[in-house]
């Protein structure tokens, strides 16, 4: 299932910011298809305070650009009931932090419907929301709570890292017959206002193209230490790498694209040829991603490993001052740290 | 009521520079003096100092995410609440929270950055009022971006059907970040929701202090005298971009333009010398006010940034899972908790 790219080519000399890749495969559906439509806060005129729907407004209008009052409960919900119609809403949750407000709608009824129909209702639709720290928004605005739609059933969880990735895995979630959980990191997208690092800009194809779910990515290959992350921290785990692979330390980076399905293949073909594994993530440390990943491959291949690390963040809620969101959220030092113990071990 | 709006307008324009260094020319959020989101409150000043006048150190106050006019005319230490918001160990909350999150146990004051979520726990002080025979009273301020959530409105219920001492107060400053009001409610008057929950309701559509101090006078009173909840609607208005770096292509240049037109705080001044008061007196209010700010910035930006580990403090398990690095971990493991 792994590495299964359909489609045109990586290569391409065209690169894109992740927001635009995020654009550019909505707007193609949306011209493909009728009726795919987008609503959720100041996602119009605004086109999203994220720019993730900057420029759609032009070519779509208002009637399927929605601005929507700030009712999260109303709106997601609509976006079931149209779903249940048939219809392909995409809603978008401006930061996931605010998915309290909604949740039953997500978790309860988007989440749930098609298996408490016994399979005769299904719910095609995204949520989309804006994820991460790392700009000192504190506790209410800086939460990447990947696990918890992750461990809740009934929702598929895509986590793009790149803008290649992005436009590949929003084709396959527009598309898809279930609902999608699309959840983007604000320090990926390339806002002017909040600067991303190098990583996220690559190359994008023109033309149309999925990415498979459940097929993780091996962003940088290694022989001696797995790095499992998703997300911003594939950026740090590949800065990570470079600088270890200075000091021999010759690191992997599996990234995993999706939670749900958790292509967990490739994270077990990795390990079986590392015997190591370090498991980073921006979610908190525990129930969440870095326990499951570390679970499932000690089921799965106990005698392949030789050492485990988990590096996430701690259990508290992400603080505002700067020295102390730096201390919390883990940043490459870190993760050098994990994967030099793992070498050690 | 003037010293306080005087107080809170040259206190954001304070912050706004303040904020904005490091910021230049290009805007990096994450860069600069002032960490995170700032969300501005020029041209709201009238509806923080025209109720919370009303207002003792033990009645409640919960603000929403543009908290700073409301804090200030509710008597949060204006000192504390600059170092919270230069992420200062001896901030408010000790840096951990910053400017959507203030919070000052003193004067019953409390903020959530969360849309419409400050209300239950208004309802809630209120309901404690009640249950303790106390006269104090609960004031949660909205936005009219606010009055769809099922928080309000569930709040409106609850605090009608129990008679709690709750006064609902929603800022219609006719903008929601990019939303215009029309675009968010069908209902012109955002006081007409009181109705459906039978309880009172007024709107002022003048964004001027003595108005709104008026139309509090009557809901905090009624209040205090064990007559139940009201919703307050005021009009104000937005002289600034929805946070700090929000560049309103959204917004009509005519909208902006009558908005900086609309000043409630010289319509005051015009009012108090229609009274007698006369200028230099206004001048000595100002400057009191400008030199109280001043002292406030400065001593905020001398407060030491808090430790890393400090991030551990205050959850209940301690430490928390995952801490282990720069723990002195024979110490702390060994704790007290
Ligand atoms: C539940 C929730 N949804 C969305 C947001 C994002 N948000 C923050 S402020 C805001 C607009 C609020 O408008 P209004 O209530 O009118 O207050 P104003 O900003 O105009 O003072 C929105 C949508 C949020 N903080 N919480």
């Amino acid at each position: 299932m792994a590495q299964q790219e359909e489609g045109a080519a990586r290569q391409t000399d065209r690169s894109l910011t992740m927001s635009r890749a995020m654009v550019e495969a909505i707007a193609h559906e949306m011209r493909e298809n009728d009726e795919v439509f987008y609503m959720g806060e100041d996602v119009a005129d605004y086109g999203g305070i994220f720019d993730s729907t900057e420029g759609l407004l032009d070519e779509f209008g208002h009637d399927r650009i929605m601005d929507v009052p700030i009712s999260e409960t109303a709106y997601i919900g609509a976006a079931v009931g149209a779903a249940q119609q048939g219809m392909r809403p995409i809603a978008e949750l401006m930061f996931v932090d605010f998915f309290g407000v909604g949740m039953d709608q997500i978790y309860n009824q988007m989440a749930k419907n098609t298996y408490m129909s016994g399979g005769n209702v299904s719910v095609p639709m995204v949520l989309t929301a804006a994820v991460g720290g790392t700009y000192n928004d504190a506790a209410q605005h800086s939460q990447t709570l990947y696990g918890t739609f992750a461990h809740l059933p009934g929702m598929k969880v895509v986590v793009p890292s790149t803008a290649y990735d992005a436009k590949g895995l929003m084709h396959n979630a527009i598309r898809d017959d279930d609902p999608v959980v699309y959840l983007f990191h604000k320090r990926l997208m390339g806002i002017g206002w909040l600067p991303a690092p190098d990583g996220p800009k690559t190359g994008v194809p023109e033309d149309d193209y999925t990415i498979p779910f459940g097929s993780a990515d091996v962003k940088r290959e290694g022989e001696d230490v797995t790095v499992v992350t998703l997300g911003l921290h594939v950026h740090r785990a590949m800065e990570a790498a470079e600088s270890l692979a200075d000091d021999g330390i010759d690191a992997e980076v599996v990234d995993l694209r999706t939670l749900v399905p958790l292509d967990m293949e490739t994270v077990r073909e990795s390990v079986a040829k590392t015997g190591r594994l370090v498991v980073v993530d921006e979610d908190y440390r525990s129930f969440g991603v870095t326990g499951e990943i570390v679970a499932r491959t000690a089921e799965e291949g106990l005698g392949d490993l030789e050492a485990v690390e988990r590096v996430a963040v701690p259990d508290v809620p992400i603080p505002y001052a700067r020295p102390m969101e730096d201390e919390v959220i883990p940043g490459v030092e870190d993760i050098s740290q994990a994967v030099q113990n793992a070498h050690q071990e | 009521m003037y010293e306080d709006m005087v107080t809170a307008r040259h206190y954001e324009e304070r912050l706004q520079e303040e904020y904005l260094e490091g910021k230049q020319p290009a805007f990096d959020i994450s860069a600069g003096p002032i960490p995170g989101e700032l969300h501005l409150a020029a041209g709201h000043e009238a509806a923080g100092a025209g109720v919370c006048q009303h207002l003792r150190d033990d009645d409640t106050v919960t603000a929403p995410h543009r908290p700073h006019h409301v804090a200030i005319a509710k008597g949060v230490d204006l000192k504390r609440m600059t170092a919270e918001i230069f992420g200062r160990e001896t901030g408010l909350s000790k840096g951990k929270g910053g400017h959507m999150h203030l919070f000052d146990p003193d004067v019953n004051f409390a903020c959530s950055g969360i849309i419409a979520e400050g209300c239950p726990p208004a309802v809630g002080a209120g309901l404690a009022a009640k249950k303790r025979n106390t006269d104090s009273v609960a004031v949660a301020y909205i936005g009219e971006g606010a009055i769809d959530q099922g928080a309000f409105l569930e709040s409106l219920n609850l605090a009608a059907v129990r008679d709690l001492p709750v006064v609902f107060v929603v800022e219609d400053n006719d903008w929601a970040i990019s939303m215009p009001k029309e675009r968010v409610t069908d209902v012109e008057d955002g006081a007409q929701r009181a109705g459906g929950f039978d309880l009172p309701g007024q709107r002022v559509d003048v964004d001027d202090a003595v108005s709104i101090y008026d139309a509090a006078k009557e809901a905090v009173g009624r209040a205090r005298d064990n007559n139940g909840p009201t919703l307050l609607e005021v009009q104000v208005h937005r002289r600034m971009g929805h946070f700090m770096g929000d560049p309103e292509t959204y917004r009509p240049d005519e909208d902006k333009a009558a908005a900086e037109q609309r000043d409630s705080i010289e319509r005051l001044a015009e009012d108090l010398r229609a009274h007698g008061v006369d200028d230099d007196h206004l001048d000595e209010i100002r400057d009191r006010a400008e030199d109280r700010v001043e002292e406030a910035i400065e001593w905020a930006k001398d407060q030491p940034e808090p430790d890393p580990d400090d991030a551990y403090e205050d959850v209940f398990v301690n430490p928390p899972s995952g801490v282990t690095d720069n723990e002195p971990s024979a110490e702390v493991t060994g704790g007290d908790d």
